[in-house]
This record gives structure tokens, C-alpha cells and sequence, in this order.
């Protein structure tokens, strides 16, 4: 399973991509892949405040209903519209097209409590 | 129900399987002071023969049977076929448990998939749920649905002429939201929701308003004016339906542009059992579906291809999503929503509209018949339902119908202290011209 090195991850599976304190966020090759075909997304609105830990959204596929954690906190400054239609994107390419939501982060401190690729593989293997 | 005894070789072989050597031992967790030492004070028993003219004793006893009835206000008395109960006695329906296994349950999983079919063509809306409580617990539920999709509004606008049992429940429901209910008059002149004070407390916190048609008191409401008002403050309509049979003669709430329908279906051939078991239906936007509380059943394909039906978004329900739910509401009436089904296809929709017409037409006999002999009300049309004002002391008329064995209607003074000698009166196919006259006369 592929988990590129760019990126930066969380425990509860999703990824996060920093240029200059807006981070994108979405989730892992191996989230999509547990959760199965993923049938509809509920996404903050544009200009939600989210705090780092806590729920931003809801992904819904055949087998369950999971939550959404932020992981970062900060403010949505842009949203994935495609996915709402479509949200099977993410199984495609959960790192690309699958991107969810961009954050303008308000504590760029938080970035360092991130797990790298190296832990976040150690994690996904235990 | 299956009767499966046991003869005391089996409870030996059980007894010896699990390790305990007596049926008391069963017991042994509890502290011997807190145990029954001696029988129960019971009658001895009695053969299936004795206990038959004992029961029949007791049924005896109920007077109700006997009279003559007109009484309405979100409980209907309707004729049932006796297809109704043939049918729903079977033991697949009458003794099946709610149909979690779709492999195992595929007639009772139709007949809901049916009766959703069914309730969204009442209702004019794109999609229905498995079935609710009640009709109560179902417009508490579409408000606690409305929250969902409006979490940032607070108000929600509930007409006094809302069934005021429903309106208790909804109080207890929201009780602990982030929700104010703001009560709206009536227009003591039509008896219909008064709109000014509705525009006037209509705004940008309101998350849904609620509307009764046929209202507590029988008459329609203006829905297309009230579907105004809701557009104009991106707040949703929720529309009660107390008496599912004015569907069948009446627009849709769904064309009017409701958000979310709502009712109860007991006049559908349920009984009406003392007030309950009742069945509610829940209707709405299939844009709205994934906040729609409640069993849905869809129609999918098997392994073979074959049309088959299972419960369908339960990834939202509580056996399975917890305490982050859509809703506490992990069944549904299967029985009764079955009942509803063979009743609705049993009458079909040309029958059902007839029925309509039928329970109609007599409420228009009554308002002839009470000409010069009490006053109407309330001047917006009804459909079979009407509020008379007494001419003498309400309560020496009900004592006088009920020396001829009538129930003339529900007094409103109850619940409305200034409809002092009100008298609700409902008229249904079981209803008789002649019990119409002898209503009058005695008025």
C-alpha cells in the first residue's frame, strides 16, 4: 500500500499536505481500503473552524459510517465539490482527486505532532 | 407462538449439562431472606374451557362496544375487512421479530417496502421510512431531524391547533436541544393557524414550522401560503397528518412543497385498542434521506439477480453506529405497518378515495342536521371533523347522549379553556344517518 513520504498522518488514518500553513487534508490508502466503496461524504461548509482532534466530517461507505478527524486546527478555506457526487474518487486516489478539504492552519506548531510515513507505516503493519 | 414444554427428563438433562443439581440452584445469587418461601397467593389454575367463560366474563364488562361513537381527535374508528386480520394473523407476520436478517424474512421485508411505496404516494413525497411509534413521537422526530439539517437555527414555530398530545410529546423531545418551540394562535374565526402572527414570528433562527392539516379541529390548512412563509426564512415545512384517510381526497402535502410528512396510520386497519399500540409514518426529500430517523427497506438484487429486499442505510442506526446515531428510533411497527398494507391494497386507490368521500359526505349530513341546533364553529372546510358549539351546558348533553348509549365527540374545554362548550365531533363510515339524526336531536 502506497503511503508517499510527502505527507504528514494521524493515527486515525487521515493525511495532510503543508504549503505555507494551508494544509490539504484526506484519507489514507488504507482507510479507503477498510471502509470499502465509499458512497457519500459530509464535508464542513467553507469557512467552518475546526480544532485539531476533533470530527470535520462523516464518510459513509457500503459497510459503515466513520467520523472525520482534524488534524490540524484552523479554518476550511476550500472544499473537494467533486467529491459530493462522486465520492468513490476517493477509493480511486485517496492522495490526489480524494483530497477532501484545505485548511488554513491557525497553530502551525500542531504539524509536529503528526506522525511521518515511516510511523504512520509502523502503525498501519502492528 | 410455538408452545415447546419441557418434561422433567429434559430440565434433568439441562440441569446436568450447565452443572447445577436443582432448579433452585439457579438461584443461589440471590440472598435467602429476599426469596418467597411459600406459593404465590394465585387462583388455582383453570381448564382452557373455564378460562374461556371467565375471559369472556370479563370482556362483557366493556361497554364501549355498545355505543355508538364519535369520537375522532387523532384515534379514528374505521370498519376493518376481515382480510386484515386473516392475513396479518399468519405467523410469519403476527410472530417475527423486526427483520434484521433479509435472508430469512424476505415477505415481511416486502410488505414494508409496500407500505413506504404506499405512503409516499399518500404523502406526495419522494420517500418513506419502515414505519414510527406513532404519529407524536414521528413530528417529534421530523423536528429532531429538522435540527440535523438546520444545527445553527433554534426555533421552530408550533401552531396551538396542533393535536395537543402531540404537542406535549414534542415538548419532551426537544426538551434537552438547543431548540425553542414558539406557540402560534389560531384564528378563533376559521379555527385555522393565524398567519399574521405566524409571518410575524417567522425569521432567520427558524429552523422548521409545523402544520396540522386537517388540524385538531378538523379544518384544512392554507399550506401553499404557509410553504411561502418557510421559503422566505430557509426554514422547513413539517406537515402532521393525524387522519391519513384525507390523503386519499385531498393534495398532497409533497405538492404543496413540504420538506417532511408526517402522521399516524392507525385508521389504516389498526384498531383502536384503548389508544394504542398506534403506527406512525415518516415521510421526506430523498435529498434528506441520510437524516431521516428510522428503518428504510430497499429493493436490491440477490445472488442469483433476483429481486430481493433488505434494511438499507443502517449503517446510520443505533445497533450499529452507537451514540453517534441519526436516531434512538432502532424499529418499527412491522405489525401494524403490515396491517396498513393489506388495508391500503385491500381498498386500492379508487376504494380509498370512495371511503374518503364517504366519511366526508357524512360530516356534511351532520352540519345539516345541527342547523338550529348548535352553532359550527369554525368556518374553514373540514373533511371529517367538525367543532359545534353547544347551545345549553356541554356537560349535561354528554350526560343525556350517554343515557342513549352515545359518545357525542371530545369536549375541547380540556384543552382550550376559552372553547367552553365545544364539542369535537368526527364522522366515519361506521357512523349511521340515523345516529347522525340522534346526535342532533339529543343536542
Amino acid at each position: 500500500m502506497n503511503f508517499p513520504e510527502t505527507l504528514l498522518y494521524t493515527k486515525d488514518h487521515e493525511w495532510a499536505l503543508n504549503k505555507n500553513g494551508t494544509v490539504t487534508v484526506g484519507i489514507t490508502a488504507f482507510a479507503q481500503d477498510q471502509l470499502g466503496d465509499i458512497v457519500y461524504l459530509e464535508l464542513p461548509k467553507v469557512g467552518t473552524t475546526l480544532e485539531k482532534g476533533k470530527t470535520f466530517g462523516v464518510v459513509e461507505s457500503v459497510k459503515a459510517v466513520s467520523d472525520l478527524y482534524s488534524p490540524v486546527s484552523g479554518e476550511v478555506v476550500k472544499m473537494n465539490d467533486p467529491l459530493k457526487n462522486s465520492p468513490d474518487i476517493i477509493n480511486k486516489d485517496p492522495y490526489d482527486k480524494g483530497w477532501m478539504i484545505e485548511v488554513k492552519v491557525s497553530n502551525p506548531q500542531e504539524l509536529k505532532d503528526l506522525l511521518t510515513q515511516e510511523q504512520y507505516q509502523k502503525l498501519v503493519a502492528s | 407462538m410455538r408452545y415447546i414444554p419441557h418434561t422433567s427428563k429434559d430440565v434433568e438433562q439441562m440441569l446436568k449439562t450447565i452443572g447445577v443439581s436443582s432448579v433452585d440452584d439457579l438461584f443461589s445469587s440471590i440472598p435467602k431472606e429476599f426469596r418467597l418461601k411459600k406459593s404465590l397467593n394465585l387462583p388455582p389454575s383453570l381448564s382452557e374451557m373455564e378460562l374461556r367463560t371467565e375471559i369472556e366474563s370479563l370482556a362483557h364488562q366493556n361497554e364501549a362496544t355498545q355505543y355508538t361513537s364519535f369520537l375522532g381527535g387523532g384515534c379514528y374508528q374505521h370498519f376493518i375487512p376481515t382480510i386484515v386480520n386473516y392475513l396479518s394473523s399468519q405467523g410469519g407476520f403476527l410472530t417475527a421479530y423486526t427483520p434484521y436478517q433479509p435472508e430469512i424474512s424476505q415477505g415481511t421485508l416486502q410488505t414494508i417496502f409496500e407500505f413506504q411505496t404506499m405512503m409516499s404516494r399518500l404523502t406526495g413525497m419522494e420517500v418513506a421510512n419502515a414505519s414510527m411509534y406513532d404519529g407524536a413521537s414521528a413530528l417529534a422526530e421530523g423536528c429532531l431531524m429538522a435540527k440535523r439539517i438546520h444545527p445553527d437555527k433554534t426555533h421552530i414555530l408550533i401552531p396551538q391547533n396542533i393535536h395537543p398530545d402531540y404537542r406535549a410529546v414534542c415538548q419532551t423531545y426537544l426538551e434537552a436541544q438547543d431548540v425553542t418551540l414558539i406557540p402560534i394562535p389560531y384564528d378563533s374565526k376559521t379555527g385555522t393557524i393565524n398567519l399574521s402572527s405566524l409571518e410575524k414570528e417567522a425569521s432567520e433562527k427558524c429552523l422548521a414550522i409545523l402544520v396540522q392539516s386537517p388540524n385538531f379541529f378538523g379544518v384544512l390548512e392554507d399550506l401553499e401560503a404557509i410553504q411561502k412563509i418557510c421559503k422566505a426564512h430557509e426554514a422547513l415545512l413539517i406537515v402532521a397528518v393525524t387522519e391519513p384517510l384525507s390523503l386519499a381526497l385531498l393534495k398532497s402535502p409533497g405538492a404543496y412543497g413540504a420538506d417532511i410528512v408526517v402522521g399516524e396510520t392507525q385508521s389504516f386497519g389498526n384498531p383502536l385498542s384503548f389508544g394504542g399500540p398506534h403506527v406512525g409514518f415518516f415521510a421526506t426529500r430523498m435529498s434528506f434521506v441520510r437524516a431521516m430517523p428510522g428503518r428504510i427497506v430497499g429493493e436490491t438484487v440477490d445472488v442469483n439477480g433476483e429481486r430481493a429486499f433488505t434494511l438499507t442505510l443502517s449503517t446510520r442506526e443505533q445497533h450499529i453506529r452507537r451514540e453517534k446515531a441519526t436516531s434512538n428510533i432502532c424499529t418499527n411497527q412491522a405489525l401494524l405497518a403490515t396491517r396498513a398494507t393489506i388495508y391500503l391494497s385491500t381498498l386500492g386507490e379508487q376504494g380509498l378515495k370512495k371511503l374518503a368521500q364517504w366519511n366526508h359526505s357524512l360530516t356534511n349530513t351532520l352540519c345539516e342536521h345541527l342547523k338550529g341546533k348548535a352553532k359550527i364553529k369554525f368556518t374553514s372546510p373540514f373533511f371529517n371533523e367538525v367543532v359545534i358549539e353547544t347551545q345549553s351546558p356541554l356537560p349535561d348533553i354528554e350526560k343525556r347522549l350517554r343515557d342513549k348509549k352515545i359518545l357525542g365527540g371530545i369536549s375541547l374545554e380540556t384543552y382550550y379553556p376559552e372553547l367552553k362548550n365545544c364539542l369535537l365531533i368526527c364522522t366515519t363510515e361506521l357512523n349511521t344517518e340515523d345516529h347522525i339524526k340522534t346526535l342532533c336531536e339529543t343536542l
